[in-house]
């Protein structure tokens, strides 16, 4: 009688136990509830107040002291043109710190140094970034308040997402890759050129659409340079009727973009103002998650079909 | 392209050795110059630092001679654009370290628990929806969270407690909080991950449940990866700017009740910055002494993650 009280005992010792497994997994998925709650909430809140107001005019019109009339042309061209710099600057040079850390630095204290900065530059506040730009490309380089000091701002902002990609996607190519290459004579340039950037491309291009969907959330460090909040005007077209065709003078316009132009409707006490930060809120969410959703897309894709 | 000149190389004749050595000569160098092109690129994230140092110890020089170290540190008003100045960075401070706290008290707990589920309970599907809604979460423009925590969640807080104030601090924090998890969770989930199989094995085999293996086992074992997903929640929730900017309003305020509005450093700068001051006057350059001011309170957070790494480390 003993025994089976004992084993009694143990039994109800194991269930006990597995009690707090139960209790935690329900935890855990009432944690993820919380984010998955909040992102709809913000999701849906922002829909029902401002799809109503998203129509053609508001795309086509310049900010305006009237809510009803003002719109975000000015915004999404300056976001556009900004995030045109922003890659210009981030790609070539992110792939090209990426490819020389993995593929040819050596080991010692320069290479040691370069990789703590990268990991101690992607904690740095971003409007730190703004602080930076503010008084080196701003007054220091003379840029101005410009779309080139912006984009230059965000393209150091984002450097070190686009070479953390760049080296995940350079170390997973197989050695075997590179020594048949090697094997053929090809110089180390030719294996980089012809062999590990087209080959780590997918993993590459993930990297630079998630920094590009962060810059251009971004609002601190653009605001901390300056950048006017009320423009009503386009900066010069880059496209021209006559010869040369290509004009750079948009570079150093003053701009405005789509986070700082909803951040200055958000600080407005009239509601009517509300409703247009609500609408180009709703616009900006949609973009960041289409960039998301593309770079997680490209990475389910990659994972699927790359067998080395 | 330069494969070819190669392969012509080997079709002419013996004569032509002189050639082909100043070709390969030519190759060599486009080699090295291509290195060093290759090089300068992964300077520039030094050239980052330094020019951040750079800027920011160069206009908080030329402001600490007008304002001392002292003051700067004791004072309890900050009113740097009134006739009577004051410059006591205490003010800005208190709402930073206040808005942070609940932010992270929201960040750390919900973020552990959901980097514990999703590496040692959830079945794989489950991890495969999660992570990347969860980076979804993270990649909204603070701009909107600032916009959710003035116009969502504070009159719903206000539904409960009627006294809060439009601008406050506990609303920016919370939507702060759950803006860090993704965070917090994902780096956790990729040190918890990384603990060897054997282990949970060994632990499994004593006897130990999953709740007991999760906690008393891998936790433990991935804690210095875990420290380090903290450290960059509380960088994340020091330098955030436009949530507070937006919800915590912009009133210096010298206070830790979190039901208060009250200005941090971070929107000290924007608030700054969006107004017209001439370069080169005080309050030009106090935006910098503020800057200073977070690079530092980021450092002393990343040297003590350093340090607690170093003392949890496990190798296997």
């Amino acid at each position: 009688m003993a025994y089976a009280k004992d084993l009694d005992e143990i039994r109800a010792l194991i269930a006990s136990h597995k009690r707090w497994d139960l209790v935690f997994a329900t935890v855990g998925v009432i944690a993820l509830m919380i984010g998955v709650l909040t992102f709809t909430a913000l999701f849906v809140d922002m829909a029902i107040k401002g799809v109503p107001r998203l129509d053609w005019d508001f795309f086509t019109s310049f900010p305006s002291r009237r809510a009803g009339q003002a719109g975000i042309l000015s915004a999404w061209v300056g976001s556009t043109l900004v995030m045109l710099t922003t890659a210009f600057f981030a790609v070539p040079l992110g792939v090209a710190a990426g490819l020389y850390l993995e593929e040819y630095a050596p080991k010692n204290w320069v290479t040691d140094i370069i990789e703590i900065n990268i990991t101690n530059l992607a904690g740095v506040p971003s409007i730190v970034y703004g602080l930076l730009a503010l008084g080196l490309f701003v007054y220091q380089f003379g840029f101005g308040q410009s779309i080139l000091s912006a984009g230059l701002t965000l393209a150091l902002l984002i450097l070190p997402v686009v070479i953390v990609a760049t080296r995940e996607a350079v170390r997973s190519i197989p050695q075997g890759i590179r020594e048949g290459a090697y094997a053929l004579g090809a110089t180390q340039w030719q294996v980089c050129k012809d062999h590990i950037v087209p080959y780590s491309f997918p993993g590459i291009l993930t990297g630079v659409i998630i920094g590009m969907a962060r810059a251009i959330g971004e609002t601190a460090p653009i605001i901390t340079i300056g950048a006017l909040t009320f423009i009503a005007f386009l900066p010069p077209a880059p496209l021209k009727a006559e010869p040369p065709f290509i004009s750079f003078e948009w570079l150093t316009s003053p701009f405005t973009v789509m986070p700082i132009q909803m951040f200055n409707w958000t600080s407005r006490p009239e509601a009517a103002f509300l409703v247009n930060a609500a609408a180009a809120g709703f616009v900006l969410v949609l973009m960041t998650l289409a960039m998301n959703g593309l770079a997680i897309y490209i990475r389910f894709r990659l994972r699927k079909k790359i067998k080395w | 392209m330069s494969a070819v000149p190669g392969l012509a190389c080997s079709s002419m004749s013996p004569l032509d050795a002189g050639a082909r050595l100043k070709q390969r000569r030519a190759r060599i160098l486009r080699e090295r110059a291509i290195e060093s092109v290759l090089f300068l690129a992964a300077l520039v994230s030094v050239f980052t630092t330094v020019g951040i140092v750079y800027v920011l110890v160069k206009e908080s020089v030329v402001f600490f001679t007008q304002v001392s170290l002292w003051d700067f540190l004791t004072d309890t008003q900050w009113t740097p654009l009134f006739d009577d100045a004051h410059f006591g960075i205490m003010v800005l401070l208190s709402g930073t370290l206040t808005s942070s706290f609940v932010a992270l008290s929201i960040a750390i707990p919900l973020g552990t628990i959901i980097a514990i589920y999703l590496s040692e309970f959830a079945p794989f599907s489950v991890r495969e929806i999660a992570k990347p809604f969860l980076e979804l979460l993270g990649g909204v423009p603070t701009i909107v969270y600032g916009y959710f925590a003035l116009l969502f969640v504070t009159p719903l807080l206000q539904k409960i407690y009627p006294g809060l104030p439009g601008f406050n601090i506990l609303a920016a924090g919370i939507v702060m909080g759950i803006m860090i998890i993704p965070y917090v969770s994902s780096i956790s989930e990729d040190a918890m991950r990384a603990v060897p199989m054997s282990l949970r094995e060994g632990s499994y085999a004593m006897g130990a449940t999953r709740y007991q293996t999760a906690t008393r086992v891998v936790v433990p074992a991935a804690f210095s990866g875990i420290a380090s997903a903290y450290i960059l929640g509380i960088s994340r929730a020091v330098g955030e700017t436009m949530i507070l900017a937006v919800a915590a309003g912009m009133q210096p305020n010298l206070t830790f009740n979190p039901l208060e509005p009250a200005a941090t450093i971070t929107a000290f700068i924007v608030q700054v910055a969006l107004g017209d001051l001439p370069h080169g006057s005080v309050g030009y350059q106090t935006i910098f002494a503020a800057g200073l001011t977070l690079m530092v309170l980021t450092l002393v957070f990343n040297i003590g993650g350093h340090v607690l790494r170093r003392r949890f480390r496990e190798a296997y």
